[in-house]
């Protein structure tokens, strides 16, 4: 197809919902007419644009530089990093957010891994780290890193998100921040290890055992109790994550990782697992990841990240340059199963139409989402908002709050952890001139 | 998917029983006794199982918090240094933003838990049970919890009266 083809193709396909959202079937198995309209879309006019005449580049025409031993992103991507919550390293918690809105894929780069490190990162030294795995256990049982490294060991891909991600969303205003602000505390990799279950066999668990705590090696000892049942269906001892060794502040050498639950339960630097016949209580499970709601009510073991989409691509930070296609992406991932079927709405919620998955869907992981969008120019809110295989659904804004309150006073500051487990919808105002705003809609 | 249908569906037979799981896993745990693991085993349970031998008075928590904790949770646990929620305070929660102070707690056994792990922030674990006892007690004395002569040790923290206690709601029952 000729370049004018391919617009006009474009120009033809009807829109399935208001403000220019176009059938997600234009971008499936049309690599052409797709490409012509991603050029189309970037440039206001698509004829006629006066291109210069090609030279080579400098880069062209020399050797280029040498090969290093572990690649590093190019120099022209230093802005592609995380937001950290305590650059001088004071003592106390750190954060690290993805910077969702500047990547792409379904696949976290474990650079960019969020993590949250409670009292630093500890430094240590893999052949003299231990799992011990005791308590109401036939056989109390230590294992180290290499007597790990020959078990029987399964890769599957999983997000982990922290409980407090997307607080900022809870506050009674929109907090004018990036995706990675309000939503960087989720991320997705491959991970591979060593099956909980494979280890509890070997020691033997008394029936009379009902939850399992873990904890972690470094300074503060955190630890959480997590039910036995989640130890015997998917938890699993994870020691490469992206395919190497587990990165420092994600828990080198080994982590728990419970597909599907609060990260914070996911405990790195795993030292110790003792089988138990209650909750410990944890100061964590205790405090800080039980919710205060409206009423006087209180929430204790919410262990689970429910379904939650949001669009990573246009979104705060980002502006769009004039009318004509762009291509709607984001994220979806939901704790109890595989994403099913995500909606995107141009006009805050008015009309939907169905986003295209880029597959293969897998269960507690992420799933790219894309709708095809020609913007007319005029303003726009742009939402997602999806369902899993369980079938759960992102609860709209209203309802959340409903039930679960918001701030008091607007919320500015987004390492303010107001609340956790927000799953609504988050929306995106654009007006007339391209500029992005974070909206309630 | 569970991970058993992924290994199903992998065409695996790891892990379906017990049997199996380990005449296939190469079972390299060396054994171990719980005294070996005692150093590490500092989990309290709310039951006040796993708590240690010794005890503490409010009068010598004063003394230690003073020293101790006062820097960064503010002296007598009011006016905390920035970012820090304080120690007394509020004991009704029904907004999100309400501090969760020492009364929030549904067991006394997680503060005596906390304090032995995690303090003081910059060398924990240097505290000896007697100390967390008192840090305890005075913690829980000034949230009129206890009375300013009570000694707090394995038996009597288990049965301090939490005013949040038996009120929280288990969010999924289904998963636990």
């Amino acid at each position: 197809m000729s370049k004018d083809k391919h617009q006009k193709t474009l120009d033809s396909l009807p829109p399935v919902a208001g403000n220019g959202l176009l059938d997600r079937r234009a971008l499936l198995g049309q690599g052409i007419l797709m490409a012509g309209a991603a050029v189309a879309g970037v440039g206001a006019s698509a004829t006629g644009a006066a291109a210069e005449p090609l030279k080579d580049d400098p880069w062209s025409t020399t050797m280029g530089g040498p090969t290093p031993l572990r690649q590093q992103p190019s120099k022209f991507e230093k802005h592609v990093v995380r937001v950290l919550s305590n650059l001088k390293h004071e003592p106390r918690n750190s954060h690290a957010r993805t910077p969702h809105h500047l990547i792409n894929g379904s696949i976290t780069p474990s650079a960019l891994h969020f993590t949250i490190n409670h009292s630093g990162i500890p430094d240590i030294d893999p052949a003299k780290h231990r799992l011990v795995i005791h308590g109401m256990v036939r056989q109390p049982k230590i294992f180290s890193l290499e007597d790990l490294d020959r078990y029987p060991m399964v890769t599957r891909t999983a997000f982990i998100e922290c409980g407090g991600n997307s607080a900022p969303m809870f506050s009674s205003e929109p907090m004018q921040v990036t995706a990675q602000a309000l939503h960087g505390l989720v991320s997705n990799s491959e991970w591979t290890g060593v099956m909980l279950s494979t280890l509890l066999d070997e020691v033997g668990v008394d029936p009379k055992a009902s939850w399992f705590l873990a904890e972690g090696g470094d300074s503060c000892a955190l630890h959480r109790s997590v039910p036995i049942k989640k130890g015997w269906d998917d938890a699993m001892i994870a020691l490469y994550q992206n395919g190497e060794r587990v990165r420092p502040g994600t828990g080198y050498p080994m982590r728990l990782l419970l597909p599907g639950y609060q990260g914070n339960m996911n405990v790195k630097f795993l030292r110790r697992i003792k089988l138990i016949d209650q909750p410990a209580m944890s100061f964590y499970e205790a405090k800080t990841y039980s919710q205060v709601l409206p009423g006087e009510r209180l929430w204790k073991f919410h262990f689970l990240q429910e379904v939650k989409s949001f669009i990573t691509h246009p979104s705060f930070g980002h502006s769009l340059k004039g009318p004509g296609y762009y291509d709607i992406s984001g994220v979806a991932y939901s704790g109890t199963g595989r994403i099913a079927r995500v909606m995107v709405s141009a006009d805050g919620g008015k009309s939907w139409a169905e986003a295209a998955l880029q597959g293969p869907t897998n269960p507690q992981a992420f799933t790219r989402f894309r709708a095809p969008w020609r913007w007319d120019g005029k303003p726009a809110i742009l939402q997602s908002r999806a369902w899993d295989e369980a079938g759960n659904v992102q609860p709209l804004r209203a309802e959340i709050i409903a039930n679960r309150g918001q701030s008091s006073q607007p919320v500015t500051n987004p390492n303010v952890f107001i609340n956790q487990h927000y799953n609504s919808i988050t929306s995106w105002g654009i007006d007339g001139k391209g500029e992005i705003k974070h909206v309630y809609a | 998917m569970s991970t058993r249908k992924l290994l199903v569906a992998l065409g695996a037979t790891l892990a379906l029983s017990a049997s199996t799981a380990v005449a296939q896993s190469p079972g390299l745990g060396k054994n171990i006794t719980e005294a070996d693991i005692k150093a590490w085993d500092i989990a309290v349970l709310p039951d006040g199982s796993n708590l240690p031998p010794g005890s503490g008075t409010v009068a010598q928590g004063a003394a230690i918090y003073k020293q101790q904790c006062a820097l960064c949770h503010g002296e007598g646990g009011v006016k905390p240094a920035p970012g820090y929620a304080p120690m007394v305070g509020l004991q009704k929660w029904d907004r999100m933003d309400a501090p969760k102070t020492i009364t929030y707690y549904e067991f006394a056994t997680t503060i005596f838990d906390q304090v032995r792990r995690g303090m003081p922030y910059m060398s924990p674990r240097t505290l000896n049970d007697d100390q967390v006892y008192a840090v305890t007690a005075y913690l829980l004395a000034i949230n009129k919890l206890i009375g300013e002569g009570d000694v707090m040790d394995a038996k009597s923290l288990p049965k301090v009266k939490m005013p949040n206690a038996g009120k929280f709601i288990i969010r999924f029952p289904d998963r636990i």
